[in-house]
């Protein structure tokens, strides 16, 4: 059975909705700039944003008005959410539709601003009802009026990409008829100083495969996908197929990749081999590529060893919106699908000079190309790899 | 879509982690709760476990435990349910962050991602398979336990490590407590290994798992004729009752009414407490159960006799809901 994309939504530091992220990833515009939005010891590390305030991005998501409590997450998740199911027009009545949701922070963005509050005063069960993951998945199950088959995946920053790999097997399995798959996380002091104590946020911003390449720069935003089979998309609708996934445990480090990338291969081998594709048909690698020294080393190695000196364009957009975490894979995906429908090569910002260790360097150019099969990288901690491939109908 | 018990590793507030299974009740009037645990030096080498968080050890071990009943099985996949996963480290963390953004230790952040229980025991067994984290409040078990079920009828598993497990949080638990939920709070960490086919001890044989979202009335029915069940074949109810009102009137009217007048009703939470991942609790006592030919008498609320199909039914704070339901293997 072939799963389809029928619908899309994201915001992030570049813009809001597919238009504007398109936009913003022809011109090459990034959204880095300094922390605004709280206070931190660290505002000197650059940041992506959404540029929005609470305030704005409430009236934006359209939340109901007795929803007094939100944290970001959930009206970033909102807003890309609502985005996604408007744009698949195929009926819902009398279908099973699933939501599975992604996040890392959960309600993080109003915890840590509210816990001394929360601790020693009053607390109202809609504040309690935010912290935890399911807490944002929850406001956009009923805005949206999803009651089957409602998750919530947390595998750190493949966690998105997850998300959409258990909704395509969800149809597949035939518990669900049309599925809205994705993530939401709001940039948060506790992430901003969580990867500061790691020491890989970039001082300067990042530059993914680059030989001077020097960290991640976190970003913020939200991305879904809406997936159905042939059976209920209708044509106008239909995106791409999404014909291969798999994620892999490289089962190495906590929080590193492995040098020899082997971790991530196994997962472009898997979700070729399920796609039914060699690594020849793959036209666009939309990498993972953080711009530390460690992950880019390790994918850039695990291409080398499935695409051998047959490595397609391959490019990160992470030097525009930033490290979305549980957003990134499912961001991924939408750039993935707009490379398809666009036939348009993106170009990663922040690369200067490639990397001694690797074979080859990122697409630095814009262009127009004939692309069928695009394959989406996310890696996360404690070893999550995965791989989707998307591809043209 | 079905799939085989075939071993169980459990660490609750019982004398469940010896492996007797015997749900002994040792009755606390506890405020709280807390796992009784084994001796984690028998499970995991010594030099991880000086490193390990409190719910690491608790999840390894039980995975430990449960894959030592096995045999020597390397999983085709490795799913874990948590609702609030390593919600201590994750506080620890934001604490010392509120207090100063100097000097934090990287620690805790790293023990705070939710799939690091699951990552963890891929690295212990060495295993590349599919890995996945559901962290969907109360029905966080559940989501991995429909996953699972979605791999062996898939055929893209033949046995799956599955887990759930939640640690107490103190904090957390005050926050809950404020809004009038006066619950007994619980923990526990229960693995079970799920197979295609039955193979050495079959526990028990799951037929059906699904979650629902502040359902609408007659999701029970639906659920059954789904699954081409009819009420009378449930001769056992485990349900999800914890000793507070709003919880436990969801089970009461209509529920009750929908079943036959001698099904056996069956609770738990007086064993393990209230917590986002009791149901995995629930199905480690209701295999336990099948085998042993009865329920233990203190879950017994009536009707009590040999438990051949089970339903559990669960939910929390009455917006996740499960039902699940188990039957004994021939």
């Amino acid at each position: 059975m072939k799963v389809l994309i029928t619908g899309m939504g994201i915001i992030t530091a570049v813009g809001t909705g597919t238009d504007e992220t398109l936009a913003a990833l022809k011109s090459g515009r990034s959204g880095m700039d300094v922390v605004r939005r709280f206070d931190t010891a660290h505002r000197h590390i650059p940041v992506c944003e959404v540029k929005q305030s609470n305030g704005e991005l409430r009236d934006m998501s359209g939340i109901p008005s007795d929803k007094r409590y939100c944290s970001r997450t959930a009206l970033l998740g909102l807003i890309a959410a609502r985005q996604a199911m408007r744009s698949s027009h195929s009926k819902t009545a009398g279908r099973r539709i699933g939501l599975v949701n992604a996040t890392t922070t959960g309600g993080m963005d109003y915890h840590e601003v509210h816990y001394r509050k929360m601790s020693s005063g009053d607390v109202c069960a809609q504040e309690v009802e935010l912290l935890d993951c399911a807490g944002g998945t929850h406001l956009i199950a009923d805005v949206l009026g999803i009651t089957d088959n409602v998750t919530t995946v947390s595998t750190a920053c493949s966690s998105s990409a997850n998300a959409i790999l258990t909704g395509v097997r969800m149809i597949r399995n035939g518990l669900a008829d049309k599925v809205l798959a994705g993530g939401s996380d709001a940039l948060t002091r506790f992430t901003l100083n969580g990867f500061n104590t790691l020491e890989i946020l970039s001082p300067t911003g990042c530059r993914p495969f680059d030989a001077n390449r020097n960290g991640i720069t976190l970003g913020e935003g939200a991305a879904y996908v809406v997936l159905e089979s042939e059976k209920t998309a209708l044509p106008d609708d239909i995106l791409c197929e999404v014909s291969g996934y798999a994620n892999v445990s490289e089962a190495y480090h906590q929080t590193s990749s492995s040098p020899d990338g082997e971790g991530a291969a196994m997962a472009v081998r898997k979700a070729l081999s399920v796609a039914g594709l060699s690594p020849d048909d793959i036209d666009y690698i939309h990498a993972h590529g953080t711009g530390t020294q460690v992950n880019d080393l390790s994918e850039g190695r695990a291409v080398e060893s499935v695409f051998r000196n047959r490595t397609p364009p391959l490019s990160s957009t992470k030097g525009s919106t930033g490290h979305t975490l549980a957003a990134a894979g499912s961001a991924g995906a939408i750039i993935s699908v707009l490379a398809i429908r666009e036939q348009l090569l993106f170009a990663g910002a922040g690369f200067h000079r490639p990397m001694p260790e690797l074979s080859f360097q990122p697409n630095t150019l814009l262009r127009q190309a004939t692309i069928n099969h695009v394959l989406s990288n996310s890696f996360g901690f404690g070893g999550s790899n995965t791989s989707l491939i998307f591809s043209r109908y | 879509m079905q799939a085989y018990i075939t071993s169980i590793g459990l660490i609750s507030p019982q004398d469940t982690a010896s492996n007797r299974f015997s749900f002994d009740l040792k009755h606390e009037n506890a405020p709280v709760l807390r796992c009784v645990e084994p001796d984690y030096k028998q499970l995991i080498p010594p030099l991880q476990l000086r490193r390990m968080s409190r719910i690491l050890k608790m999840g390894m071990g039980a995975a430990q435990i449960c894959l030592n009943n096995a045999g020597e099985i390397q999983p085709d996949a490795i799913l874990v349910g948590t609702g609030l996963a390593c919600v201590n480290e994750l506080e620890s963390f934001m604490l010392s962050m509120l207090d100063s953004e100097q000097g934090l230790s990287s620690i805790p952040f790293i023990n705070s991602s939710h799939n690091t229980i699951a990552a963890q025991i891929s690295k212990m067994l060495h295993n590349h398979s599919y890995n996945n984290t559901y962290c969907h409040r109360g029905t966080s078990f559940e989501s991995a336990l429909t996953d699972a079920l979605m791999l062996l009828n898939g055929q893209e598993a033949e046995h799956v490590l599955l887990g759930g497990i939640d640690e107490y949080s103190e904090q957390y638990h005050s926050l809950i407590q404020k809004t009038g939920d006066t619950a007994t709070a619980g923990e526990g960490a229960a693995f079970f290994l799920l197979s295609r086919q039955p193979a050495g001890k079959v526990f028990g044989r799951i037929t059906a798992a699904q979650t629902f979202y502040k359902p609408a009335d007659g999701f029970i029915d639906a659920f059954l004729s789904d699954h081409h069940l009819r009420h009378d074949d449930i001769d056992t109810v485990l349900c999800g009752i914890n000793g507070t009102e709003s919880n436990d009137q969801v089970y009461g009217h209509p529920a009750e009414g929908i079943f036959r007048r001698d099904t056996q009703w069956a609770s738990y939470k007086h064993l393990c407490g209230e917590y986002t991942t009791g149901g995995s609790f629930a199905l480690a006592l209701a295999a336990c159960s099948l085998l042993n030919g009865r329920f233990p008498a203190s879950c017994i609320l009536r009707n009590r006799r040999r438990p051949q199909r089970i339903l559990i039914y669960n939910h929390y704070h009455r917006l996740n809901y499960s039902l699940v339901t188990v039957e004994r293997a021939q």
